[in-house]
This record gives structure tokens, sequence and C-alpha cells, in this order.
């Protein structure tokens, strides 16, 4: 069962720093940031994915998981009492192993464009894989960051997100101990 | 400092944290867009900086060194309280000075030494809707923001110029943050607004009467709203600091006697004692006598 | 002459305190007030602090009005800030005030009607003359008692309601909203606006009610029914699968009854505006109904023209700590901006100076 395993050894400090670590992944797209170490989530989930979960996620937010998830579903519900939702336009974090369709989560509304979806997404690592290069609000100058993991077609996937803005997607990349962001506000180009 | 029993690290609730934390983000995925959210009441009453404390309670963590200052001042009342109530409820180090701090809160100023990429600032916000004073509906406004519909805010400072030759606006000069949000850039003074732009650290703020929460990720360019043939230019009272000399900070007037005595002195008070101990001396400084009378 | 920053602030707010609890004890020689001396002799107090401090607790409350000196919105923003923090185990079912156990009820429309009219423990009649023997103190005489009796006391709406000369109770639309938990958007339903009435300060609501009387949204009301009791609260575990009763608490209920002349597609009928308040806060209930049905005005097709039928305008302005915190900040500094405004007046006085020189 995954239920016996743990969530946070301190819940409300590792809550803070992986928080401020999402924060900073947030405000600097593509920055790396350290998320999860010491924790053991059941597979598939990696220690990253498990602590961005446990920092956010919770009774108030609607999730959508990939069926691909389905072994950790009682983790998740346990430690985050999260409400599942089966339409992922619903949900106000969609944790998935593969980029879903942007254009099928909720983006927000031009008066309330923070109504928007926040899509987790556990890829297998960075540093490889395809170069994305980042410009926009929180880089000084263009920043790249290598993803494995994200289809052919990503760049064209997000143009479609980061054209919508206000509206908008944001990203959360997780793998291993490591996240990165690409906010809604990030230009991308591929490369 | 002990933390206060009975209360959870930085006195709010994970709940609420949460809660909080994800209205941070989203308001950092959208510069300058206020995100509303569920403000809780706070022991300190609302319209004293109930917003910053909350988005403080939410960042803050054991490893975080707090500044507080109000009016640029770490001594000003309430920031002593401030400070002090998250002295008692996280039992985090507090200091004042700008460049040892990681968090910074403020009301109605930004330190005069620039702010570094490891740093965050968090404001508190009275009032977080730019066009309070020109429409008082907030549903009617948050359309407006909707559609980036501004007119309103042009014409009102066209009528100043008109009027009296330049903008009369002196301080919470509403800014346009990455070309899209108008923004309430808090009751600082408009001198102030040049550092919100680009600038290296995070910037956030808390509104939490009005329950709005809103953000500027580092370098991201805000602009003071402004007309081509009358460029923003800022205002800072003609005068060399008193105690340390400085002639580029921004001053507090002090009324030394009931004849009409003045002295001008350093509004951010780290920033004058800094430059001081540094040897930098302003024609009023005290005597080493009166120091020792002191 | 030398100017030195002023350092102490620590200092000075600890000796403010220091100050302030000396000056809430006041003459040692007179003895100190028990909380429950408040709960029992100052009720009305608790109850209006328990209103607006949302929080249904008479201990609570009577320690929030002692340390507040009897600021009674000093004493609700304390009652505030403690419960905001408390979790929250369940919710309850809605209490059931046709079942109230009843202490007063009374109906304007109706001389009499089953139940008869109950006055209960009410100023109404009692002369304001100041009664110098209650200075002295000294125990009351009994009040006379009636024998128990367990006549139902059907709720004066229901009893229009067979006719069908009233509007309907409209069916909850889900699961009620909560302003304290999500912050107000427009447009607000009906369970919010009557959330935020509830805690609403009670002098604004008076006087905005008050306002609709003399012909600022004027709706033509008649006070139903008031009544004033008790009533159980339930809560229905999961585990249980039922309800089971946690508890009492004193409510008083405004049913105000309004003439509405119909619309195209609702026959001419009374309309409600509704209140409801913790403990015996009769003034505030009815204030309450008023603004609620001044509300309406919208959804029932009327002109809205008056400050009491704007939603947004009462929504915004009924929390009375939210007022006050902002009201009050004013005390602290602005001299950062207040020096802005100085140099922004300076330069535009020279200005001014500079083009009437010029055009002299």
């Amino acid at each position: 069962m995954s239920i016996d395993l743990p969530g946070f050894a301190d819940p409300v400090l590792g809550a803070q720093s992986c928080f401020r670590a999402v924060l900073d992944a947030m405000a600097r797209p593509g920055s790396r940031h350290a998320a999860g170490a010491g924790l053991t989530p059941p597979a598939p989930l990696d220690p990253a994915t498990a602590a961005v979960l446990l920092t956010l996620v919770d009774v108030e937010t609607p999730l959508w998981f990939d069926p691909g998830c389905a072994a950790a579903q009682d983790w998740i519900a346990f430690h985050c009492g999260a409400a599942t939702v089966p339409d992922i336009g619903a949900a106000a974090f969609v944790l998935a192993l593969e980029l879903p369709d942007l254009a099928h989560l909720n983006a927000g509304s031009d008066d309330g464009p923070e109504e928007s979806a926040t899509l987790i997404l556990q890829v297998r690592g960075f540093g490889a894989g395809t170069a994305l290069h980042l410009a926009g609000p929180g880089l000084r100058a263009p920043a790249t960051l290598a993803v494995d993991g994200l289809p052919a077609g990503f760049a064209a996937a997000w143009a479609d997100n980061h054209a919508l803005f206000p509206r908008g997607v944001d990203l959360i990349l997780c793998a291993g101990t490591t996240i990165a962001a690409l906010p809604r506000s990030v230009r991308i180009a591929e490369g | 400092m002990n933390a206060l029993s009975g209360y959870n690290f930085a006195y709010l609730d994970e709940q609420t944290k949460r809660m909080i934390r994800r209205a941070i983000l989203k308001a950092v995925a959208i510069p300058g867009h206020q995100v509303p959210f569920g403000s809780r009441e706070m022991p300190l009453p609302y319209g004293w900086g109930t917003g910053g404390i909350q988005v403080t309670a939410a960042v803050l963590g054991p490893s975080d060194v707090l500044k507080v200052i109000d009016q640029g001042a770490d001594d000003t009342t309430n920031a002593v309280s401030i400070r002090r109530f998250f002295g008692r409820t996280a039992g985090v180090r507090t200091t004042t000075a700008t460049a040892e701090a990681t968090l910074i809160q403020t009301r109605h100023r930004i330190p005069e030494t620039a702010l570094r990429e490891d740093q965050i600032i968090v404001y508190q916000v009275p009032q977080p809707e730019p066009l309070s004073k020109l429409e008082p509906s907030r549903a009617e406004t948050r359309r407006m923001h909707g559609l980036a519909e501004y007119g309103l805010m042009h014409v009102k400072l066209y009528e100043d110029i008109t009027r009296f030759g330049h903008v009369s606006i002196s301080y919470d000069y509403p800014v346009l943050v990455n070309s899209r949000y108008l923004m309430a850039p808090s009751p600082i003074p408009a001198f102030d607004n040049p550092k919100m732009h680009m600038m290296p650290a995070l910037q956030l703020f808390g509104a939490g009467r009005e329950k709005r929460i809103y953000a500027v990720p580092p370098y991201t360019a805000v602009k003071s709203l402004d007309f081509d043939d009358h460029p923003f230019r800022t205002t800072r009272a003609p005068h060399a600091c008193g105690l340390c000399g400085a002639t580029d900070s921004y001053l507090d007037e002090v009324v030394t006697d009931d004849r009409g005595g003045r002295l001008f002195v350093c509004s951010d008070t780290d920033h004058c004692e800094t430059r001081r101990a540094a040897g930098h001396v302003g024609a009023e400084a005290p005597t080493a006598d009166e120091l020792a009378a002191e | 002459m030398a100017y030195v920053a002023v350092k102490g602030g620590e200092r000075a707010i600890d000796n403010a305190h220091a100050w302030l609890a000396e000056d809430r004890r006041g003459d040692p020689a007179v003895a100190e007030i028990g909380t429950d001396q408040i709960a029992e002799q100052l009720g009305r107090a608790v109850d209006r602090v328990m209103a607006e401090g949302s929080l249904y607790d008479r201990e609570l409350a009577a320690l929030a009005i002692k340390q507040a000196q009897g600021d009674l919105i000093e004493a609700a923003f304390l009652l505030r800030a403690y419960r905001t923090t408390l979790p929250r185990f369940a919710y309850s079912r809605p209490v059931d005030t046709a079942a109230m156990q009843i202490r007063r009820r009374i109906s304007a429309v109706f001389k009499d009607l089953p139940g008869g009219q109950v006055l209960g423990p009410t100023y109404d009649y009692t002369h304001r003359l100041l009664d110098f023997a209650l200075a002295a103190g000294g125990q009351p005489p009994p009040a006379p008692e009636a024998p128990a009796d367990d006549m139902r006391m059907p709720r004066v709406s229901d009893i229009l309601g067979h006719e069908g000369l009233i509007e309907r109770d409209g069916a909850p639309d889900g699961e009620p909203g909560d302003l304290t938990r999500e912050p107000l958007a427009f447009p607000a339903g009906r369970d919010l606006r009557l959330q935020a009435l509830a805690r609403g300060d009670e002098g604004f609501l008076l006087a905005l009610g008050y306002s609709t009387q003399r012909g600022w949204g004027g709706t033509h009301p008649f006070v139903g029914e008031i009544r004033l009791g008790e009533v159980s609260v339930e809560i229905e575990p999961p585990e249980l699968g039922f309800a089971i009763d946690i508890g009492d608490m004193t409510l008083t209920e405004c049913q105000m009854v309004n003439q509405f002349a119909g619309s195209k597609t609702v026959p001419p009928q009374f309309t409600r505006g509704y209140g409801l308040a913790f403990g015996h806060a009769e003034r505030k209930a009815m204030a309450m109904a008023l603004v609620d049905r001044a509300m309406r005005a919208e959804e029932l097709g009327e002109d809205v023209k008056a400050p009491a039928q704007n939603i947004e305008f009462v929504l915004y302005h009924s929390d009375n700590i939210e007022a006050t915190g902002f009201v009050e900040h004013l005390k602290l500094p602005h001299y950062v901006d207040f020096q802005s405004e100085l140099e922004t007046v300076r330069r535009m006085r020279a200005d001014a100076m500079r083009m009437q020189e010029a055009a002299e």
C-alpha cells in the first residue's frame, strides 16, 4: 500500500522550503532548484514531484492525474487530501507523466486569469534532451533549459499557450530531486 | 527567541499558507495582475500590514533573515510591532541591515541600497486597485484590467498636465508592468518607482483588507505612466542629508523648532547609518560630545 | 542644532502596553470585573461581539470585552483574529428556526396567530427612565412563569405561504459560499450577502436600513415576525451517517414582509427580507432584513438607485473590522508620502507664481 509511505518528515518546514524552490523557479523561468530530497514517495512519483504535490495541492484544489500515476493515488489522497476530478478541464492542478494537450486545461478567463490550471509534469531529467530558449519576465538575459522528456512540438504548443496571455497554463517540471518552472509569461524557442 | 506556543510556525495554519502560496505563484506568472485570495483576519488591524504579513508568513522560513521597515525606517512603531510578531511566531533572525536581509517587508519605501537576486521584498498595500480613485466599483475595474482598458488613467494624467503643467500624483504613482497590467506600486514616493524597473529581487505585494496579492518577477519592465512630451520625473527635497551628506537619497523633512527650522535627513535609516559608519558626515551631524551626552 | 534620529520604538511600545494594562484595570480599590459577570450581566454586548466577531462562544466574547475595556468593535476584532486560525472539524446542518425553543415571538402583521404573541424579555415597553434603584443593586423579584406547553409556533412566512401570498424560500443552490475563505466576487449571491450582513456592523446596517425607510430605496416593510430563542445545532459525521446534536445556540430571526407589485413573470405577492443574528439582537436582525430586501432590487426588477440597493457598496463597507482598521491606519506614519506631497505642492506653487509674474 502506497499509503504507508511517509510525506515530509517535517510538514511545516518541508512545505516551506519546497515552496521557496517553486517560487524561485516560477520567478526565474528555467532555473533549476532542489526539491524533495529525502522523500520516499510511491512509484512512479519522483521525490521532486511528490514534494510539489505535498506543498501545493489540498482539499481545496481539484486534481486530475495521469492514469500512469494510479499506484500513487492512495498516497496522494492521504497526504494531500486532494479531491480528484475526471475532467482535466476542471482541475486546478494536473499531474502528468506525459505532456497533455495544453488546450484542454483550464486557461482562466480575461477577468480571472489566475483561475487557470497548473501543470505538474514529471520528466526524465534536465541538462539533456530538448533545449528550450527562454525569454520574458524573470530573465535578465535569454536563458536555456534542456529537458529530457518533452515531446516534439512542445515549443509550438507552448506558443499557443503563451499567446493566450494573461490567460494560460503554468508548468512545473519535476525530475528526480530537481524542479524548474515555465510560467505562461515566458516565450520559448526550440533549437 | 522562543516561538509563540499554541500557534503554528509563522502564525498561519498550513491550509492558509498553501492557499496564499498558490495565489503568490499565480501572481508571479501574471506580472502585475491582482490575484484575489482568502485573506484571513490577522492579530493586527486591517490597514496595518495584514496583507504583507500574510505574504511574509507564507514565504518565510527558518533560514531567512527578516528586515521590516515603515517609511524607510526600522524603528518606526509599526515596523517594530511587525518585526516582533515574526520574532515571536517564527523565531527568525531579524536585521536592520538591508544587505543582510533575505526578506524585506516594507511600507511606503524601497531601500536605497540596490536589492539583489537572493532577496525578496514584500510590500504592504492599502489599496491594490490603481483605478480606485477613478472608478469605485471593483466589478468594473476587474473588467477594465481584463480588457487592458486604461484610458481612464491616461485621461486623468492628461488633465493634470493641462491644469498644472505636470502630473500631480506624488506617491502611489501608477505603473505599467510587463507592458500589460496597470499596477499600484503601493504608496511609495514616485522617487522610488524607477527602482522597481528590472529589479533583480522578486517583488511581492499583499493587500489584506482588499484581499489581493500581486507580484513583479525579477528583471521585469515596470514603467511609470507618462507622455512623450511630459516624461515621468522624480522629485526629492533639494537638500543633502543633514546627517550623512547624501545628495541622492529620499529625504524626510524634520521640524526642529516653531520658527521655520527644518532639517533634512535620509528616510532610509539603514542607508544613512551605513554611510555615517563609512565616514560620511552631514552638515548637521551630532558631534562626538553630543553623542556621548545621549 | 544637532539632531539624533529617534530610537526606542520597542521600549515605547512596551511602556504603552504596560500603561494600557493599568488603565484597563482602573482603580485597584474597585473590585475587578469577572468574565462571568460580563457574560451574565452584559449579555447584549456579548451577543453583539459574538455576531460581529463571527464566533458563538459566550466565555470568549466576555473575555474579549474585558480585554477591550468594553470597546465592542475591538472585542469583535479579538474574536475574529482568534477564530481565523481554528481548525474546522465539521459543518453543521442548517438550523431549524421553526423548531426554536421560543422566548420571544411577535408579529406586526397579525393581531393573533397560532402560538400567540410572546413579548419575552424586551425593552420595548420600558419607560426609558434611569433606574436609580439598579445603581444600588439588589435581586429583582422572580418573574411570573407560565406552565410549559408544546404549542407549535409556525413561522408567519409559512402561514402566508399557504395562500401563495408570499414568495417561497429560495431553494438552496448547492453549497453556500463562505466569504471568510473565498474573497468576495461579483455578482455576489444571496448566501454571501446574508453572510456579510450577519457579520456586518450593527450601526452601519441600522443606518442603511433606516435610509430605505426614508425613501432611499423604499421597500414598504412590515415585520412579519421576530423570534428569539434557542435552536439546536447538529452535525452529521460521515462515519455515523446520522445527525447528532452538539448543543444549543440563541438566535434572533426577523422575517420582513414587503409589498411587491409583481413583474411580467411573477404575480403580485409579498417578498421577503431576512435577518438572522447570534444572541438577542433584534435591532441587528431587523436592519439586516431591510438591507437584504433592498439588495434584492435588481433581482426583482426594481430600479437600483439608493446606497442600500448597491450590493457592492453594502458588502464592501459593512465589515467593521475592515473599516476600523483602515480608518485607524491613518494614525500610522505617512511622512514619506506627505513629504512627496509637500515637494509637489511647493513645485506647483512655484510654477503658478512664475506664470503669474510672467503675466504681469
